[in-house]
């Protein structure tokens, strides 16, 4: 008797004739069982010696690369291979991952920690047996930074030099590593409670009076908030060959694009996409909405707008022209005036989109008819 | 020639006679790969390698511990002093002196001979490369325990005592993975006032145990016990630099007894 899919025992003791179905057992041992089960395995390892190899080998490529662009090989840089890769293996793949790609080894594989003792069995942290010997290491670290400065204040006050307006570290413009960033520079899993313990101690460190001795090492964990730009974009004024001054803008509202050139005429007439507005905008409400940044700011005769505006409906239209107009009038007025026009929200862009339909939904919101039973 | 013998030595720490192969013991294997590559003669390096091993066997107080403390410097480092005579553990009256306004007085008398014992165990752990582990869950003492094992090239676990540190090493820290030969406790309480897990798992993994026990302390299962006050910063001072000069001493000499041999 054999299974189709691999070997068989039949363990069949008496070859009687009905009993024999009840007796023999058929132990079926296929070839799914012969598997190595993958997932228990855990995330692959690689040896240093490979990365090694894999290191060499991204080297050697680099210059090959090179010399297939025609590029010298010595100053290839990485920005060169992104640019070589694309143009020579173009992939339509809409998952940037999945693309062919050509980085350095150590960007590619993830780090990993390496064997911790050596040949005599002896590991090398000092710390090795608690699990977490990186965490705790620099928290012993941190907390000797604390004592050496309570014995240096103690020090101070027994000469009398002890002063409380000593020079404070700047930490403005800075934050705390976040516990993904801690945890890469660890090389090691934390939870959220090591993380908390880790700020207080921090925090306990930076609030003694000496603490600027140990600045370097602060600023190990600190990183510098990205600068957030908030203030308005002012268009620059230019003038045509008339001497008149102008300037252009952009808006955008749901899908609609406009773009306009504000003149400093003397005349209130408007034209978008080369019609008179009264022809584009039919009805009232449009052109409500065009006129009010001239008219917030008290301008309506005194500029000539030449618009072009394409995609959306005629609201959208409306919408990014007015948004236009008022960025194009920020540099004909006043830093008071263009405070009340932020606050009468001229100068912000509206983020409403069309929601997008659900699956086992009519529209966005909109359910199928339900049914009690 | 002196670090060929020093690898082979630290290899057979437990069976001084066998060399190079792979030894199971406890159930920790240790297998040495460097065993493979030395082809020198065996049977000298065993014979210098027994002697090495076997000589401190020979004197009671080799590493000449006695010369480290007084009774008169446990006293002054109030080591005789216990809990109240409440926390008392009914099974540290044999080592108590007696009780003075409730509060028990630890026999110094019997602490300076467990304190000499357990030293002399320790120089001869560490004197034969052994790992020894220095283990405290007092918050007060964790910074100086750990700074003294890092200075006696030994090893600390002050923090949070996971489950299966020693009992599911292989799993947790991957296989091959060698276990502590020595676990000194600088108290044997956790921060609840409950018996260290360490000692329960260090028994059933056959490692000894050094154990400085208060009065409201258990010492069975501790395998040399010191009865001793845990709680003061000058007695915890004291122990850590009795201990680290016992280790410091047992490797000096061991070096030198290599170097001396090995020539």
């Amino acid at each position: 008797l054999t299974c189709s899919s691999g070997r068989t025992v039949t363990a069949c003791i008496y070859s009687l004739a009905f009993p024999l179905q009840l007796l023999s057992r058929q132990i079926c041992v296929s070839s799914a069982a012969w598997r190595k089960n993958l997932a228990a395995a855990g995330p692959e390892k690689f040896s240093e010696e490979y990365i090694k190899k894999q290191v060499e080998e991204f080297n050697i490529g680099k210059r090959h690369l090179a010399n297939i662009m025609g590029e010298d090989p010595e100053t290839f840089t990485q920005e060169d291979i992104d640019r070589s890769i694309a143009y020579l293996f173009p992939s339509g793949l809409f998952e940037k991952r999945a693309r062919p790609v050509m980085k350095h080894p150590d960007l590619l594989f993830p780090k990993q920690t390496a064997v911790q003792w050596g040949e005599d069995g002896r590991p090398f942290h000092y710390m090795f047996y608690t699990g977490k010997q990186a965490y705790y290491s620099l928290m012993h670290d941190t907390f000797g930074k604390v004592l050496a400065l309570e014995k240096y204040q103690d020090s101070m006050r027994n000469k009398g030099l002890f002063t409380k307006d000593t020079r404070q570290m700047s930490l403005t413009g800075s934050r705390w590593l976040l516990k993904e960033e801690l945890e890469e520079l660890l090389v090691e899993n934390i939870s959220d409670h090591d993380y908390t313990r880790f700020l207080q101690l921090m925090e306990r460190l930076l609030s003694m009076p000496y603490c600027a001795m140990e600045e370097e090492f602060v600023q190990r964990f600190r990183r510098q908030l990205e600068v957030q730009s908030s203030k308005q974009e002012i268009p620059a004024v230019q003038h045509d060959e008339n001497g008149v001054a102008f300037s252009q803008a952009e808006g955008r509202r749901k899908t609609a694009k406009a773009s306009i050139k504000l003149r400093d005429c003397g005349t209130g007439s408007i034209t978008i996409n080369g019609k008179s507005y009264l022809l584009y905008f039919p009805v009232l409400q449009d052109r409500e909405q065009l006129m009010f940044p001239l008219h917030f700011v008290d301008m309506l005769g005194r500029f000539n707008v030449e618009a072009s505006v394409e995609g959306g409906g005629h609201c959208a239209q409306a919408g990014a022209l007015r948004l236009a107009v008022s960025r194009a009038l920020l540099s004909f007025v006043s830093a008071g005036e263009m405070e009340s026009m932020r606050q009468a929200g001229l100068l912000t862009p509206d983020p409403r989109v069309k929601e997008r339909k659900k699956p086992g939904q009519a529209g966005a919101r909109k359910k199928f008819t339900w049914k009690k039973r | 020639m002196a670090a060929r013998v020093l690898m082979k030595a630290i290899h057979s720490l437990r069976s001084p006679g066998v060399v190079g192969a792979a030894l199971s013991c406890n159930g920790h294997t240790f297998s040495s790969a460097a065993a493979a590559a030395r082809p020198a003669a065996p049977s000298v390096d065993a014979g210098v390698n027994e002697k090495i091993l076997n000589v401190p066997l020979t004197q009671p107080d080799y590493f000449r511990l006695s010369e480290l403390f007084t009774v008169k410097d446990l006293f002054e480092a109030r080591v005789h002093l216990g809990h109240k005579k409440g926390c008392r553990h009914r099974l540290m009256e044999p080592y108590l002196f007696g009780s003075r306004l409730d509060v028990d007085i630890i026999d110094l008398e019997q602490t300076a001979d467990h304190l000499q014992r357990a030293l002399n165990f320790t120089a001869h752990v560490a004197y034969r490369g052994g790992i020894v582990l220095f283990v405290s869950r007092r918050r007060q003492f964790a910074h100086l325990v750990e700074r003294t094992a890092q200075e006696c090239g030994e090893y600390a676990h002050t923090r949070y005592w996971q489950g299966g540190l020693l009992t599911n090493a292989p799993v947790q820290y991957g296989p091959g993975v060698r276990l502590p030969d020595l676990i000194v406790f600088l108290s044997t309480l956790n921060n609840v006032f409950q018996t260290h897990v360490g000692i329960r798992d260090a028994a059933k993994m056959n490692i000894p145990t050094v154990g400085i026990v208060d009065s409201n302390c258990n010492p069975s299962l501790v395998t040399y016990p010191v009865p001793g006050n845990d709680d003061t910063p000058v007695a915890m001072e004291l122990y850590c630099r009795l201990l680290k000069m016992t280790i410091n001493r047992a490797k000096d000499k061991r070096k030198r007894m290599e170097l001396l041999k090995g020539i």
